[in-house]
């Protein structure tokens, strides 16, 4: 046996250690590409287990990859460069609420979902809403600095975390942040690890602060006959004075992929549809909603739905809801992007988008969170089919440059990982990228944690999605 | 070359591209969440199987895995793409079983267990009248008391305790092939009796049969009817099922009814998937289609042809544990419901997470006891919250892991586990016309 794992075994429990075939398989994977062979899957139930783990680790240079439950689609939790997955999810679930703080202490471990869940008897709410919120842990959400619907309103998770408790890579407790809303002591090193995909410290707690629920929630879809007035739809409706809590985009071939999927009356004739959710309260979005349809309506709406009951208003989200699974249908391969560009520029990136699509000859479908720019262009093709494949390559390649160009984003909220590490450079510049490594250099020197992401590898310059 | 192309038709490759590894099926799972790793989930199941087709994982890898997962069908009703975990699972069974090397007694048993236990209707009936002789000549108690029955292999102690009372052997013979309804039959059915029903739960079969005329019904039990084949799948051999499916097909075949009720979610669940059993555009596959097109479960029945009334109040507080096969393969979910909220003075009180498994899964009780009890453990936990007097199932497998699990509560005076149909019998039904 190897020596570090000797080692671990002297502080955790025989049975949190894992070096089974079958338990480094189910380890290899997340929803994006490809297959990594962990050596050891390691399961870490306390912060003295994981500072054991990363003193460990980082005395024999053995990589160590964090993971939660492993719904990223950029790559983030696969162990590229082998070592140990460190598996955080049977940490024990916390969710400790200090209603009159308005801030909830919550352990890695917890479903994202569940603290809106915990708290809502508070009449407080936890805005972050990734849809895979259900499953996903909040240790994930907090690496990758996960996003979702109501972003647009509310922000993404960076913007409800004010402390953490982390490991460094040398196997240190540190506690970033703290309790307080305002905090200005020192560098913000919260924001530093939240979002930095796990390659800067393992995160064992955190602080979320939480807001008010809004008493009341109203939905409203707009049907349009092309892209270009819906992104105007978009910007008119932002500048009206009025904030909606979400504001989805659907594509024609989406909806079509919808129907097919699962009847539900939607308008497979509309170029696209917006789909609306103000909150707030009654009164306010009761005179809220009549302003937004009047917008849809001047701009030239084909079609408005302002459903009477929750009932119906959960059809319609129901509708972006089943999205995923019916574009599924297309073709089995999904390379899920989430390129985001300034609100503004939403219908040249459509256009773009299309041109991107013929000259590929690639199904290419659009939805996503269009209300702060960050469109979900999904490309459905089958890994099987390679010349397919290097087809599909290129052509997200040049979705993240059009992106760019129009002083966008690669990724608003799935992150880099493995997927797009190829492009950091063209949108932060050389010196940009070298600070970024200098910084993981300085909190990382022997380059254990989550080594392989972020950052190109040597001659890494292009996307690949095939096997070579 | 061809080995891989074999290896990898067997396991059914091309389905494992179904999964887009989301994870929604994650939270769905009981073993997940009892056994503590991705490996005993859905999604490391499906992803090793596509390994092993690949010739990057061996069948040993798979082995585990694929034994362990109880076959609840929990994940297929939260994944999003529509994965055909249950075909993806029983090509993983057969492939391993076929692969498998044997010593002679484990074939000796299996080929008895498989191939002539399950499927006979004598053997099934002498279990019921062995079971009656046992319990009533007082050899129950003296082996209980000399504690013999713990020491049997595979738990079957345990298992042993919670058995209903059984009835006389004069009493299994006395049962009519055929039972009319008072007045004009409003539709005739045929009533599937199943094997660990007919046997061990006998009384339930006859009451289910007496609800049936209550309710209008003309009630056949064709004779020659056989094990409907789920046992035989889940274990992997797949032939042996195709084999008992043709048989029932056949036997159900000879008389025209409305309707093939049965009373046990697990096999009404394989009942109803008879027609996948069978080659696409066979002459086999159009007979199993006009046979599962008239499978239903007995609360299917009774709901549709609405023909009840109850006479006593039934004032207990009860919770429901639905069978995993009747919500997630034959999706039937309302109608048990519907007839518990009929039953006058009952107060139906919902358990957290009732689809989660209760860890009974065919025989998995018996070949993975220790598995088993801690899923039942978790089940136990949500049972207890409710307080209740009862808890009412619809599948046999079911309704003895919930007896088993009282009984290790010490909650066997005050708790009990009944079947649907037994509790309608308690709140005295009457013909409603």
């Amino acid at each position: 046996m190897q020596k570090w794992l000797e080692e671990l075994l002297d502080v955790l429990p025989e049975k949190q250690i894992m070096t089974e075939a079958a338990d480094r398989f189910s380890y290899s994977f997340d929803a994006s590409f490809g297959e990594h062979l962990p050596e050891a899957v390691v399961q870490v139930k306390t912060t003295e287990e994981t500072v054991h783990v990363m003193k460990t680790a980082n005395a024999y240079g053995v990589p160590v990859t964090p993971r939660g439950q492993s719904t990223s689609l950029s790559g983030g939790p696969l162990p590229v460069k082998g070592g140990i997955v460190l598996d955080m999810v049977q940490w024990p679930e916390k969710i400790e609420v200090t209603p009159d703080d308005l801030i909830a202490v919550v352990s890695p471990s917890v479903l994202t979902a569940d603290i809106n869940k915990t708290v809502e008897p508070y009449g407080l709410m936890y805005p972050p809403d990734p849809s895979s919120a259900h499953v996903c842990t909040i240790g994930g959400n907090l690496a990758e600095n996960s996003g979702g619907p109501r972003g647009l309103k509310y922000g993404v998770t960076k913007d409800y975390v004010i402390g953490l408790e982390v490991v460094t890579p040398e196997g240190e407790v540190m506690k970033t942040g703290g309790r307080t809303i305002k905090n200005v002591t020192g560098f913000d090193l919260t924001k530093l690890i939240i979002g930095s995909e796990g390659t800067l410290g393992v995160i064992t707690e955190a602080v979320v602060k939480l807001v008010p629920k809004p008493p009341a929630v109203q939905t409203l879809m707009a049907v349009f006959d092309d892209v270009e007035t819906a992104g105007q739809a978009i910007s008119q409706t932002l500048t009206s004075g009025i904030l909606p809590s979400k504001m989805e985009f659907v594509d024609q071939a989406c909806l079509q992929a919808v129907e097919q999927y699962k009847p539900i009356g939607l308008p497979v004739e509309a170029a696209a549809v917006l789909i609306i959710e103000l909150d707030g309260h009654p009164e306010a979005i009761s005179i809220e909603t009549k302003e937004v349809e009047r917008i849809m309506q001047e701009l030239g709406a084909t079609d408005s739905q302002i459903p009477d009951t929750p009932e119906e208003a959960a059809e319609i989200w129901q509708a972006r809801k089943l999205v995923s699974p019916a574009i599924a249908t297309i073709k089995p391969t999904k390379v899920a992007e989430d390129a985001t560009v300034p609100r503004s520029q939403i219908g040249p990136m459509m256009g773009r988008l299309r041109t991107i699509k013929e000259k590929y000859d690639v199904d290419l479908v659009v939805f996503g969170h269009a209300g702060d720019g960050n469109l979900h262009p999904d490309v459905m093709c089958d890994t099987r089919d390679q010349e397919e494949m290097e087809r599909v390559e290129r052509a997200v390649a040049e979705i993240f440059e059009a992106a760019i160009d129009l002083g966008g984003t690669l990724s608003g909220e799935h992150g880099i990982g493995t997927m797009k590490s190829a492009f950091m450079e063209q949108e932060l510049g050389a010196t940009g990228v070298d600070m970024m490594k200098r910084i993981k250099e300085a909190w990382d020197p022997n380059n254990i944690l989550n080594p392989g992401k972020i950052f190109p590898e040597q001659g890494q310059t292009r996307l690949v999605l095939r096997d070579e | 070359m061809s080995n891989e192309t074999s290896l990898k038709d067997a396991l059914a490759y091309d389905k494992t591209f179904d999964c887009v590894q989301c994870g929604y099926c994650l939270p769905a799972c009981p073993t997940y969440e009892t056994m503590e790793k991705e490996t005993h989930s859905p999604r490391g199941r499906i992803n090793l199987i596509k390994m092993a087709a690949e010739g990057k994982a061996s069948l040993d890898d798979l082995k585990e895995p694929i034994e362990k997962c109880l076959g609840c069908m929990a994940c297929t009703t939260v994944c999003p793409t529509d994965v055909q975990y249950g075909d993806l699972l029983e090509a993983a069974k057969e492939t391993l079983e076929k692969h498998e090397t044997k010593t002679k007694t484990q074939q000796k048993t299996e080929g008895f267990l498989f191939g002539s236990f399950f499927p006979s209707s004598s053997w099934m009936n002498a279990l019921g009248q062995a079971t009656w002789l046992y319990q009533a000549s007082g050899m129950q108690k003296a082996a209980r008391a000399l504690r013999l029955t713990s020491m049997a292999p595979l738990h079957l102690g345990e298992f042993e305790q919670v058995v209903p009372a059984q009835p006389s052997p004069k009493e299994r013979k006395a049962r009519s092939r055929r039972v009319k309804p008072d007045g004009t039959p409003a539709a005739k059915v045929a009533f599937f009796t199943g094997c660990v029903m007919d046997s061990v739960f006998f009384e339930t079969n006859q009451n289910t049969v007496e609800l049936l005329r209550l309710s209008g019904a003309e009630v056949i039990l064709p004779e020659n009817q056989t094990c409907c084949g789920a046992l035989h799948a889940h274990a992997g051999k797949t032939d042996m099922a195709k084999e008992q499916a043709a048989a029932n097909i056949q036997v159900f075949e000879e008389e025209d009814v409305d309707y093939i009720v049965n009373n046990a979610g697990g096999c009404g669940a394989k009942l109803i998937e008879y027609d996948r059993m069978f080659e696409e555009g066979t002459d086999w596959q159009e007979r199993a289609l006009a046979f599962t097109e008239k499978v239903k479960d007995i609360s299917e029945v009774l709901v549709e042809l609405d023909g009840l009334a109850f006479s006593k109040d039934v004032p207990k507080t009860i919770t429901y544990q639905p069978s995993c096969h009747m919500t997630n393969v034959q999706r039937v979910t309302r109608p048990p419901r519907e007839l518990m909220e009929s039953i006058p003075g009952l107060t139906l009180k919902d358990m957290d997470n009732p689809g989660f498994c209760c860890g009974s899964a065919g025989i998995y009780n018996i070949v993975n006891y220790n598995d088993a009890m801690d899923i039942l453990d978790v089940k136990m936990a949500d049972v207890k919250k409710t307080s209740p007097e009862a808890i009412v199932t619809t599948n046999p497998g079911c309704l003895l892991q919930m007896k088993l699990g009282v009984q290790r509560e010490g909650q066997g005076e005050s708790v009990e586990a009944v079947h649907l149909v037994d509790l309608l019998m308690e709140a005295g039904p009457r013909s409603r016309n």
